[in-house]
């Protein structure tokens, strides 16, 4: 069954600017619960890769440098 | 853990407790203080740092036993009756009795408990009889008071690795468990002499009504691992018919009533803004009246805290919007709502299974043993009603000093290769194909047959359908399409939910009569009666693979209720809004 793709806007917001992942942190990722976060490797930052969100903030509360903004999912806000 | 998909190479550990949330880092602490020789690994599928429902720390203990204000005796009778006489009620007393040292214990620990004056333990009457909340305004710090607890006791912790099935060795004895990284798709296999499951809730059941598979009320980290491993190695499980459902706050998986504005003076009301329940304290006789008047005329239902004083609802919001579920306030921005101005609207959550806030678990007696020697639950698994977090601390505790002893005298039970390589060959499947369905489309379709045929009230041909419709999809299995770990752990996770359907539907269709008001409302049998069902319902694997039922008897009370007592849980509702 071949397979389609479909854009969702995820609710996690990642400042590239202010992300330090190119100096090795990886907080966010390792604390999330859902394993929805990654590390773009090419930009040197954190991004949301999967939009499973429980809106329950670890990786807003625990980054160092407050690059993350969690929004409220687009379907319940 | 190094090895690649292909490596075949089996761990071992004495004591293996699977899930380290609330009652699994206490598990593997306790064991660890009762045999320092033994090694305890905690085995998490995300961060033990942040993991589980109380990733972001909690409003208050919901059910504290401290003297001066309760005894184990009165917490045991009002469990007892707000889960219509169904309990074994040696599990509720030994949580009384381990209550307030666990309390002080975590106080030890550096957890902040609110206190009076004289510095003693502030608690609040929100239960229909007894006074039993005690709050934690300050309670964030939880994940990192049990990780330093971890750390001192060197208990070995895997995170990022799921358990998917348990093994059992030619007797039927608790050997280990199958393992799954969520990032590489590597597997493992661990021996164990005990496993303790402390998975929590099956919190991805039904679906949420936004539609947002993990807008869920539990965390949705907790798909029902451990209600399907208990399954599928043999156990006993308890009460799958008497759900988990919530009153929250629409669209928003936060709870907000009871615990923290109920003491403060808010309440549940309808439309017109007047009280319809006696007492917001969580029960199935409480979300009857929550499901009548949601669906009535006066209808729907509010969170009501517009005539409070302005520094309550001060008080109130810096609760609600920094502990346990921090993202509400945001939420409420979005739609504009104020609590000084409007009641914020309620609706109830999606079904799910959890003893931890209802009566449906694994089975277990009051040294947290399941029916498999050697297997342990602990948590929203462990099939003691009514628990929350307290509860899981306790019965976490519990489980880990009773491991501990039963290791002294178990060696390792005998994995088969073949079970091995049977069970690898299941997780990983849905990897090696090149193309199918997504386990999200599988995941959603899953969800949304159980909220259109299992949740209540309960009609018995609509269960059927949707058994019908279950076994479909399970033929669609061989069809299910991983493009990355990440998916292939989604994909292990939908057949967990899958098998919670199927029991949910079985024992819901067995207990032909109505008990715990919304959580098993049966049509087609509208009254509770005793004479045929004052029994637990108990779901096994049947010997054909499908879910079969049966009674066990309810063990004779060690605490009599008065005839008075028995009913004040059904009348719930204000008299005069009936
Ligand atoms: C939003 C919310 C608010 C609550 N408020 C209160 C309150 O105010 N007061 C109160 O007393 N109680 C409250 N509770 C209930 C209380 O939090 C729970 O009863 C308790 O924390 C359950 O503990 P547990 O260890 O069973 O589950 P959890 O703490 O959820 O831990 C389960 C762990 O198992 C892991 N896991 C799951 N599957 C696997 C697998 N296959 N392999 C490996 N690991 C796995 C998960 O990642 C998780 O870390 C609340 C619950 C929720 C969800
Ligand atoms: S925690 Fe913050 S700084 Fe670190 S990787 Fe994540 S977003 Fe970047
Ligand atoms: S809010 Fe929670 S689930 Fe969402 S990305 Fe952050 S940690 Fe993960």
């Amino acid at each position: 069954m071949p397979l389609a793709k479909i854009s969702m806007s995820v609710p996690v917001v990642v400042n590239a600017e202010a992300c330090i992942a190119g100096k090795g942190c990886t907080v966010c990722v390792d604390v999330c619960p859902l394993d929805v976060l990654a590390i773009d490797k090419a930009l040197g930052a954190a991004y949301m890769k999967y939009d499973e969100c429980w809106y329950c903030l670890p990786c807003e509360a625990d980054c160092p440098t407050n690059a993350i903004t969690v929004n409220i999912p687009y379907l319940l806000r | 853990m190094t090895h690649t998909t292909s490596d075949n190479q089996i761990l071992e550990t004495d004591i293996l407790v699977i899930g380290g949330g609330t009652a699994g880092p206490m598990a593997a602490v306790r064991a660890r203080q009762k045999n320092p020789d033994l090694r305890v690994t905690v085995l998490e599928k995300a961060n033990v740092k942040r993991s589980g429902a109380i990733s972001m720390g909690m409003d208050g203990l919901n059910n504290a036993v401290i003297p001066g204000h309760a005894t184990p005796e009165q917490y045991v009778k009002e469990i007892t009756i707000a889960n219509d006489g169904i309990v074994n009620q040696k599990t509720v007393m030994a949580y009384a009795q381990r209550s307030f040292d666990m309390i002080n214990l975590l106080d030890e620990w550096g957890v902040k408990f609110e206190k009076d004056e004289t510095g003693d333990y502030n608690v609040k009457k929100v239960h229909h009889m007894g006074t039993y909340v005690l709050p934690m305004p300050e309670g964030h710090h939880m994940k990192k008071i049990l990780y330093r607890q971890l750390r001192r006791h060197r208990v070995q912790v895997v995170n990022r690795y799921m358990a998917t099935r348990l093994y059992t060795d030619k007797d039927g004895r608790i050997a280990g468990a199958s393992l799954l990284n969520p990032r590489t798709a590597e597997v493992a296999t661990i021996k164990a002499k005990a496993v303790i499951l402390c998975t929590g809730a099956a919190g991805r059941l039904g679906l949420p009504s936004s539609g947002y598979l993990f807008g869920t009320y539990e965390n949705p980290t907790n798909a029902g691992d451990g209600y399907s491993m208990a399954y599928h190695a043999g156990a006993e499980l308890s009460g799958i018919e008497c759900y988990q459902i919530n009153p929250l706050i629409k669209d928003y998986n936060g709870p907000a009533c009871a615990y923290v504005t109920g003491p403060m003076g808010g309440y549940t009301a309808n439309a017109h803004g007047n009280r319809f329940i006696e007492c917001d304290y969580w029960s199935g006789q409480m979300m009857l009246e929550f499901y009548r008047e949601l669906e009535g005329g006066k209808g729907p239902v509010f969170l009501k805290l517009d005539h409070l004083a302005e520094e309550t609802v001060r008080e109130i919001e810096t609760i609600l919007h920094s502990n346990e579920r921090p993202s509400r306030g945001r939420f409420h921005q979005h739609r504009n709502t104020n609590y000084r101005e409007k009641m914020v609207e309620m609706h109830i959550s999606e079904i799910g299974l959890c003893s931890g806030h209802s009566a449906s678990g694994v089975w277990i007696d009051e040294n947290a043993r399941t029916t498999v020697p050697g297997l342990y639950a602990a948590g929203d698994l462990g099939s003691v009603p009514h628990n929350y977090m307290l509860g899981a601390f306790v019965y976490g505790a519990i489980a880990g000093e009773d491991a501990s002893d039963y290791c002294s005298d178990a060696g390792f039970g005998e994995i088969s290769s073949e079970d091995i390589g049977t069970e690898q060959q299941r997780i990983l499947a849905p990897l090696h194909r090149t193309d199918g369905i997504s386990p999200y489309q599988m995941e959603y379709k899953i969800r949304r047959m159980v909220n259109d045929y299992l949740q209540p009230p309960k009609v018995p041909k609509k269960m059927e359908i949707g058994l019908e419709r279950f076994r479909e999809i399970r033929e669609d299995l061989p069809l299910l399409y991983a493009q990355d770990p990440h998916e292939l752990m989604r994909a292990n996770e939908l057949q967990f939910i899958l098998d919670c359907a199927e029991m949910a539907a079985h024992a819901s269709l067995y207990r032909k009569e109505s008990r715990w008001g919304l959580y098993h409302y049966r049509v087609d049998y509208p009254e509770t009666n005793n004479d045929e069902w004052f029994c637990h319902v108990q779901t096994v694997k049947g010997a054909g693979g499908d879910p079969e039922c049966f009674k066990r008897e309810v063990e004779p009370y060690i605490v009599e209720l008065d005839d008075e007592e028995k009913d004040a849980y059904r009348k719930l509702r204000v008299a005069s809004t009936n």
